[in-house]
């Protein structure tokens, strides 16, 4: 399987199976797409010259002959050795190695999209207690087997709101690390409201990553990120994500923001806050039901693809400039990326990441918490539905019809569970308008490194 | 090559056998929360 496509004057052709890109001319490009339309690479090479009867003969031999080296070699038309592999996925053990503590079930924002409904899940106001804290980590040390890296992301509603409890637990994670040894990886995500000089100390020594939430621009941030007051939080919280960022020297952070229907020019928006001085950018589309006013609708596909291209070939502008930033969803790691377990297995939800309450109930992810349905047990008690844990097990890329014909499939690895469910009921199924975007996400991320290639060789010519 | 360039060595059905330990980052603990991206996350072999 292949997918190829041009974008900012580059040919590219993904091989999907072998996750070879490659960069190729004009008649390379209609060599391979002639094979493609054929029979692949059992293609007779009469048929393809006598398709491009045309062209140059000369240089369609050599290109075809190119084209036949890199079939040999398993990087273009490559066979699909993954199915072999799901007995491996489905026989191993469920471990668990990644929490999102929900320490705080309330929040300084009233923020429109918000799934946790203002940060309360379509429950009560409620705060962790550190008693309940310790239970989870304890509950995640003693059932992550063999696994050393743990991570644990302090999440809300607003973390800051229960400070002291998250200082508490970073406490205790690093005296149970040493005697367990393991190795705790914390984040912290953050509206930047009760952002302070003490929080941001203790934010550099001890959090891994730390995600900051803001939308882009002011007038955009101010209309979905107001205060429960209806006043905006951009003033408040801007100068305080700059001075974060440069104190953690522009690295392990994101500038995390959202992008709606009220904003589908949102290239706009990420240029913003590289403007500002960030280099670690996140804006990602709103997940919501179409009956919400800010949901994207399948109408704004064409413009947000415009917009994607637009930001992508604005970054490959910037390239070795000291305007160059990271894009979150544009990153890809060609050579060092996830294994293929990894790409099949998906974002582990359910099963080696779990979502906790204030009260120390387990969910499969933040997204399903405050459904009855998902409840999966508690930390003190542990896992009481090993149906649910037994379902998200199984959900991965070929589970999943949808993501079989797609080229993008070992680069989401079969997308988000919970927004499978929302929009369709069940957790094997795709959210389409997501698909749709990710898909073209993929296309400029490959883009770019095309383009950084193409930097690299210019520079040493 | 003339006509073609490749911009990575690393092919992925290399990864089947030796891959699948598991100690790299959950997707939804970088960035995400609302959609997921694996592709970008890095081995934590490959980093060491």
């Amino acid at each position: 399987m292949i997918h190829q496509y041009r974008n900012n004057g580059y040919n590219i052709v993904l091989d999907v199976n072998s996750g070879a890109v490659h960069v190729v001319d004009d008649l390379a490009y209609e060599v391979i797409a002639v094979m493609d339309r054929l029979q692949g690479s059992e293609t007779p090479e009469n048929a393809i010259k006598e398709a491009l009867a045309d062209r140059d003969a000369d240089a369609l031999a050599e290109t075809i002959g190119e084209v036949r080296t890199l079939i040999e070699e398993e990087a273009l038309f490559s066979p699909d050795p993954y199915e072999h592999a799901l007995d491996r996925l489905a026989d191993r053990p469920v471990v668990v190695k990644a929490l999102c503590l929900h320490i705080a079930h309330d929040c300084n924002l009233a923020c429109r999209y918000c799934f946790a409904k203002e940060g309360e899940y379509h429950g009560e106001r409620a705060l962790m207690s550190l008693e309940v804290g310790k239970a989870a980590l304890d509950f995640l040390i003693a059932h992550s087997g063999s696994r050393r890296n743990l991570e644990v992301d302090f999440f809300g509603g607003e973390p800051t709101m229960n400070f002291q409890v998250v200082k508490g637990l970073v406490a205790y994670g690093r005296e149970q690390e040493k005697l367990h040894d393991k190795h705790f990886r914390f984040t912290l995500t953050t509206n930047g409201v009760l952002l302070n000089e003490e929080i941001q100390d203790f934010v550099n020594r001890e959090m891994d990553n730390v995600v900051l939430s803001i939308d882009g621009r002011k007038a955009v941030n101010d209309r979905m990120r107001p205060f429960r007051n209806g006043d905006g939080s951009y003033d408040r919280i801007v100068p305080k994500f700059q001075k974060l960022a440069e104190s953690r020297n522009q690295e392990r952070y994101y500038v995390r923001g959202t992008f709606t229907h009220f904003n589908t020019d949102f290239s706009e928006d990420v240029l913003h806050l590289a403007d500002l001085g960030f280099k670690q950018i996140s804006v990602e589309p709103v997940v919501a039901m179409p009956e919400d006013a800010y949901a994207l609708q399948e109408s704004d596909l064409p413009i947000l693809f415009e917009e994607y291209d637009r930001l992508a070939a604005e970054m490959a502008k910037r390239i070795n400039t000291e305007k160059s930033f990271h894009f979150f969803h544009f990153m890809i790691d060609l050579e060092g990326g996830p294994c293929a377990i990894k790409r099949l297995s998906g974002c582990g939800s359910g099963t080696e990441y779990l979502a906790v309450t204030p009260w120390g109930d387990l969910y499969p992810c933040h997204q399903f918490v405050g459904n009855p349905d998902f409840l999966m047990g508690n930390v003190k008690d542990g896992i009481k539905r090993q149906d649910l844990v037994d379902e998200f097990k199984g959900c991965n890329v070929y589970a999943k019809e949808k993501c079989r014909s797609c080229f993008a499939k070992f680069m989401c690895s079969g997308g988000c569970a919970a927004n499978s469910y929302h929009f369709h009921g069940n957790i094997n199924d795709a959210y389409d308008l997501g698909c749709e975007l990710q898909r073209k996400r993929v296309e400029c991320a490959i883009m770019l490194k095309a383009a950084e290639s193409a930097a690299e060789q210019s520079e040493s010519e | 090559m003339k006509h073609i360039k490749t911009l990575n060595t690393k092919k992925l059905q290399n990864t089947v056998k030796k891959g699948g330990c598991g100690e790299c980052q959950t997707s939804c603990q970088s960035a995400c929360k609302t959609s997921c991206t694996v592709g970008n996350q890095t081995c934590e072999k490959s980093r060491a």
